[in-house]
């Protein structure tokens, strides 16, 4: 039954595309955007997670050519390991925003954006990422990446009523276009060695290694700033809050990864020959991506802002593997390289199905509650049991602990880093744990602001009114979030049973697998030998369901009655009042005065007329004033030079016109 | 992986399960002690769980399901960490299950458990307590990382067994690499068990404390459960230490006599440690808050020397 | 090479060159005046020691003598003189502000990596044991002269500088077996007048700007516009 895969993604697409039209009608029938775009929408996201499985299963690399395009320059298409993974993962989220979609987007129906332009444009963004995914030409590569960005952009910008919204979609499509623009450059240095358009005349151009340099330099930049590393991030923060929840979910989990699919096919597969050089400035940029995301996020206290600014943490982490894994490769290592590629293509997964797990969640709560900030949150675990649970875990999982699936790829890529006394040059031996260390100071922040953000929000007691009348979601959402909920849990338990699915992925890159890594069975993940390091997450977690279930069965025997209630203790002072906990400024403030450094703030207490003290504190990135701004200022000036050339008299312009026209003939000549 | 050596688990466990109390024991009496008191009997610690065990629990109007399960989650995730540390015996099949990144994640989601529980409530005390829990513990992960880092770099593997026989075949050798990674660690495990100079564990004042006050709403077993996990949190570190670095007595066979060797070897170096332990409590006051990150950052720059030491001087070129 | 492989003693002799250089981050961070002062004093007995052990390694009998003279010196001679301008000056009690701590301890772990790769051709020549010690040694100079730019007291400056020295007499100790006796005499003897002269100018700095602020050296120019 199993026809090619490869068919079976262009059905995925043609019917991503179907659920873009059908939604058209929406404004007339709002059903059909809830029923049958979104049901188009999961079934290709469903086909996706086949067709991607399948060529993961059965290492496979089917091209094929469609008869679009250009007549010079049709357009081809291949599906090989490293497309079905992460088409894998863009169908994976997209089944669970189409479960999802039809509760959430209930609240539009009512409003005065256009539901035609929502259903649209998200059936057009999910064709785009495919497309993107399967092309083997750099033209249909640019015109999907193109799709994808523009159609991102109407989604950003769809509740244009607010100033804000607009500033946030402009800023982003601005950015979105300069990297589309170094990613066109640096295709076009590797067309013009390998004279073609396609990626296989591509993969076999022969570059000297200073024209390869500048090619990655233009290729890193580009796809950077799509994924989001710092300095060049600022739009992730701005634009991911606006879009209505569940794009944001399909932004954060999925379009960036997107961005490092393209990282890795440019650099692992079209470049080829890795100099350590990259490694090194990836690793470092990564490190500081991973490290400045997290603070940065620590000091948010509107809850999307906050899950887009981990997401810059997280891919800095993904980042740091591959880092690792372009060091090893360029120094002769190609297992470790294996490892590091593992390691970092484990953490996309496991980001994209955590940060959707939360982007979903966040969603919910804002559609319960209409509130985004969570120091008006609180008590919302007793309130919305299901969505807390759920929520629970993406938390756990993406503080990286066991036994969920954010724990596998740390842990990955600890290994990885471990490994670094294999390499003889020993500044990089000293570097390389110095970054493992901030990865791991990393991981504690996250953690902490974890805590920060379920303590405030679902636990404890509710800051407002409409929180304290919430209730849980419809059960369409429940599912979207149950769904990513359990793929986080199976993740972490079958490490093996994943990373044998993904070892096709390092042997077509790089020549090589991890061949020990599954030796051991289904029970044990050994990456390099057993005798460095191995891994066991079944039976950690039948440990530790162990280690629960026996102390609570034996503490509980004769006690199964509910607990007694009664006033908190909180040290003999009378009942306390929602405003007195905690809030989440005040929970971050020992990490902002300890990192104050990093962050630009602006603190100020001012004592009004009436003699009330007003504090007011604001935490803006650095990134603005170190990078933007003198780049602005920059521009701005070019531009004024320039600008003197518009003298308004005739017969300068047509000086401008004789000058240009003798240089002409002298070249001519 | 035979099922002596799982029984040996087991029994390892236990050990740690019952012993825990009896080293805070010791340590409150040397403590005392110095301070010209005669103090609690050795055994007190266990008539307080036993107390705490038989009290009614009680929970507050505004806790959530999540302050009933927290108590059973952290000394669980405490239990199976200690459960990975060899303490008898070198070759210890639990230690291939999980290695040493594993332990520290253990103690991460304890932690983290922890940190959520003092927030339920919605009292001031526990957030404060999980705010300046989750930065302590934020600043002491590079540290530990890095010490981590150094021993598995010299023995070139993570599993806490193959380090423990590495430094036994090594022999008496004065490696600056592990000298350092000690000191690193001392100071790292004494911030993350809550002991002067970072927290006071016998304090109720409410603005000096981290780890009670996370648990200040706690009664009845769930209290004498937290009680417990912190007991054995703080064993786990001394065995840790005591077992890596000294490893010397520890059995490499699984025969009775060496066995019973090891375990008369290990109560000694935990005795001197403890010792150690509370003549530094004693001698030192506690930090304020915002001097813990200076502290912090001491151990890292001693472990950061540690890996310095060994790529310098001990590697090859 | 591997370092269990190599005799006890040779083991030490790493051991105590780490001590030395631990000693450097120590004076480095150090705020209090008298800690600084003992923090020198235990890094001029690491390198005395490292002296000693080298001597019995390789049986180099003057090399005692020098490391009883750095022993006498840096570890007891000028501490105690150090310690005794503190006190007449009335410091003892002083703290020094630096900015960013952890800035500056950063800096000089990146300027110890940085003397690794500098040291690391060295390396390649066929030294026995201590040649790794030349990247330790090089390591303390730099952070000596980082402290004399990080730090704003007069005496930390004096600290840095004198640590310096420490550096270049551990790597010459190391590698080359030490320096011929009269050489180091004569060193040793140059340290001290140093010491002496910095503490005839600490006085006449003290009173002239009333404080041992090297940023404020500047008002000495003030003084003359006075009436």
């Amino acid at each position: 039954m199993l026809t090619n895969p490869l068919e079976l993604a262009g059905m995925a697409v043609a019917l991503a595309l179907a659920s873009a039209l059908v939604s058209l009608l929406a404004d007339r029938y709002p059903p059909m955007l809830r029923g049958i775009a979104m049901t188009l929408l999961g079934l290709s996201g469903g086909l996706s997670v086949i067709a991607g499985l399948s060529v993961l299963v059965t290492p496979a690399a089917i091209t094929a050519q469609l008869p679009l395009g250009l007549p010079w320059l049709p357009w081809q298409v291949r599906l090989d390991g490293l497309a079905g993974f992460f088409l894998l993962l863009i169908g994976l989220l997209t089944t669970a925003v189409a479960l999802y979609g039809p509760g959430y987007v209930r609240e539009f129906e009512h409003g005065r954006d256009s539901l035609a332009a929502l259903g649209g444009f998200t059936g057009l963004f999910v064709t785009g990422m495919q497309l993107v995914v399967l092309a083997d030409d750099a033209f249909l590569f640019m015109v999907a990446w193109e799709l994808m960005s523009l159609s991102s952009y109407f989604l950003v910008a769809y509740q244009h009523e607010h100033a804000a919204n607009r500033r946030a979609g402009f800023l982003y499509l601005l950015m979105a276009h300069i990297g589309a623009l170094s990613i066109l450059l640096g295709y076009g240095v590797l067309a013009g060695f390998g004279h073609g358009f396609s990626f296989a005349a591509m993969r076999t151009a022969e570059l000297d290694p200073t024209w390869a340099s500048v090619a990655f330099v233009l290729a890193f930049f580009g796809f950077g700033m799509k994924s989001g590393l710092v300095p060049i991030h600022v739009w992730l923060p701005e634009a991911h809050p606006v879009a209505p929840s569940h794009i944001s979910a399909l932004m954060s989990g999925v379009m960036l990864k997107v961005a490092v699919y393209g990282f890795m096919r440019f650099c692992f597969d079209l470049l080829g020959n890795i100099q350590p050089g990259w490694g090194v400035a990836v690793l470092v940029v990564g490190s500081i991506s991973a490290l400045m995301g997290v603070l940065y996020a620590l000091m948010q206290h509107d809850l999307k802002r906050l899950l887009a600014y981990h997401s810059v943490e997280n891919i800095g982490i993904i980042f740091i593997g591959l880092g690792l894994s372009m060091l090893f490769a360029g120094t002769g290592h190609p297992l470790l390289a294996a490892l590091g590629l593992v390691a970092a293509l484990y953490h996309t997964i496991n980001h994209a199905l955590f940060k959707g797990l939360l982007f979903l969640g966040a969603g919910a709560i804002l559609h319960t509650t209409h509130q985004r900030d969570m120091e008006q949150m609180g008590g919302l675990l007793r309130r919305m049991p299901w969505t807390g649970l759920f929520f629970l875990i993406g938390c756990i999982s993406i503080s990286a602990l066991p036994p969920f699936n954010g724990f596998v790829s740390e842990w990955l890529t600890f290994q990885t880093a471990l490994q670094a006394w294999a390499l003889e040059n020993g500044v990089l031996r000293s570097l390389i744990p110095i970054s493992a260390a901030m990865l791991a100071l990393t991981g504690a922040l996250a953690a902490a602001c974890f805590v920060k953000v379920y303590g405030v929000a679902f636990l404890g007691q509710p800051r407002s009114k409409q929180v304290r009348k919430a209730k849980d979601v419809s059960r369409g959402m429940l599912a979207g979030q149950g769904l990513l909920a359990l793929l986080c849990l199976l993740l972490g338990i079958l490490p093996t049973a994943i990373v044998e699915l993904l070892n096709t992925i390092p042997e077509a890159l790089l020549g090589q697998g991890l061949s020990k890594a599954t030796s051991h069975g289904w029970l044990w993940l050994t990456p390099i030998d057993a005798s460095v390091a191995s891994y066991s997450a079944p039976l950690v977690l039948l440990g530790l369901l162990a280690a629960w279930g026996i102390s609570a069965w034996w503490l509980r025997r004769g006690k199964w009655r509910e607990i007694r209630r009664c006033d908190a203790w909180d040290c003999g002072f009378s009942a306390p009042n929602a405003r007195m906990q905690y809030t989440a400024t005040a929970f971050a403030q020992p990490i902002r005065r300890v990192f104050g450094l990093l962050f630009h703030i602006d603190e100020s207490v001012t004592r009004g007329g009436d003699g009330w003290l007003k504090h007011s504190l604001h935490v803006s990135d650095r990134a603005w004033g170190l990078f933007y701004e003198p780049v602005g200022r920059l521009a701005i000036q070019a531009g004024r030079l320039v600008g003197r050339l518009q003298s308004g008299s005739v017969r300068n312009y047509l000086g401008w016109t004789l000058g240009t026209l003798l240089v002409l003939l002298w070249v001519i000549s | 992986m035979s099922p002596a050596g799982w029984g040996l688990a087991l029994v390892q466990t236990l050990l740690f399960l019952l012993g825990a109390p009896l080293l805070a024991g010791w340590v409150k009496r040397v403590k005392s002690r110095l301070q010209n008191r005669r103090g609690p009997s050795l055994l007190q610690p266990y008539q307080d769980l036993g107390k705490l065990f038989a009290k009614e629990a009680l929970m507050a109007h505004s806790a959530s399901p999540l302050f009933r399960a927290a108590p059973y989650i952290v000394f669980g995730s405490t239990l199976v960490a200690v459960s990975i540390i060899p303490l008898l015996a070198v070759s210890l099949p639990t230690a291939a299950v999980a290695d040493v990144i594993v332990l520290v994640g253990f103690l991460a989601l304890a932690r983290f458990f922890l940190a959520l529980a003092g927030m339920d409530v919605g009292t001031a005390f526990g957030g404060m307590g999980a705010s300046r829990e989750m930065l302590v513990s934020a600043l002491a992960e590079p540290a530990m990382l890095m010490a981590v880092f150094t021993l598995a770099m010299s023995a070139q593997s993570t599993n806490l067994s193959s380090v423990v026989q590495f430094n036994l075949d090594a022999g008496l050798a004065l490696r600056p690499s592990f000298m350092f990674a000690l000191m690193g660690l001392v100071l790292v495990a004494i911030a993350e068990t809550g002991r002067i100079p970072v927290d006071n564990p016998a304090t109720h004042l409410e603005l000096t404390m981290i780890h009670e006050a996370m648990i200040l709403e706690y009664s009845g077993r769930h209290l004498a459960l937290m009680e417990w996990a912190a007991q054995l949190k703080l064993m786990l570190y001394g065995v840790l230490i005591s077992v890596v670095f000294l490893p010397w007595g520890i059995a490499t066979r699984m025969t009775p006599s060496a066995l019973a060797l090891a375990f008369g070897v290990l109560i000694l170096k935990l005795m001197v440690l403890w010792l150690v332990l509370a003549v530094t409590e004693t001698g030192l006051a506690k930090m304020r808050l915002f001097r813990a990150p200076q502290y912090l950052n001491l151990a890292f720059l001693l472990t950061l020397l540690g890996l310095f030491s060994h790529v310098m001087l001990e590697a090859g070129t | 090479m591997n370092l269990t492989q190599l005799p006890l003693l040779e083991q030490a002799v790493f051991v105590i060159a780490a001590l030395a250089l631990m000693a450097s981050f120590a004076l480095l961070a150090q705020t209090r005046l008298t800690a600084s002062i003992h923090s020198f004093a235990w890094q001029g007995a690491s390198v005395a020691l490292v002296t000693a052990l080298v001597a019995s390694i390789n049986g180099i009998h003057h090399l005692y003598l020098s490391a009883l003279l750095t022993l006498a010196l840096k570890s007891l001679v000028i501490p105690w003189m150090l310690h005794r301008l503190v006190r007449r000056l009335e410091m003892e009690q002083q703290v020094e502000s630096i900015t960013h701590p952890a800035l500056v301890v950063l800096t000089g772990a990146a300027l110890v990596i940085f003397a690794y790769w500098v040291a690391l051709p060295i390396e390649r020549l066929e030294m026995a044991g201590t040649r790794n010690i030349i990247a330790v040694s090089l390591s303390i100079v730099l952070l000596g002269l980082w402290m004399m730019i990080a730090r704003h007291q007069v005496v930390a400056q004096v600290l840095g500088f004198m640590s310096m020295e420490n550096g270049l007499f551990l790597a010459a100790v190391a590698s080359t077996r030490g320096m011929p006796l009269v050489v180091e005499l004569g060193v040793a003897f140059d340290v001290l007048v140093a010491a002496v002269l910095f503490g005839v100018f600490f006085f006449h700095i003290h009173e002239s700007i009333e404080s041992l602020d090297v940023d404020r050296l500047n008002r000495l120019t003030e003084q003359e516009q006075q009436p």
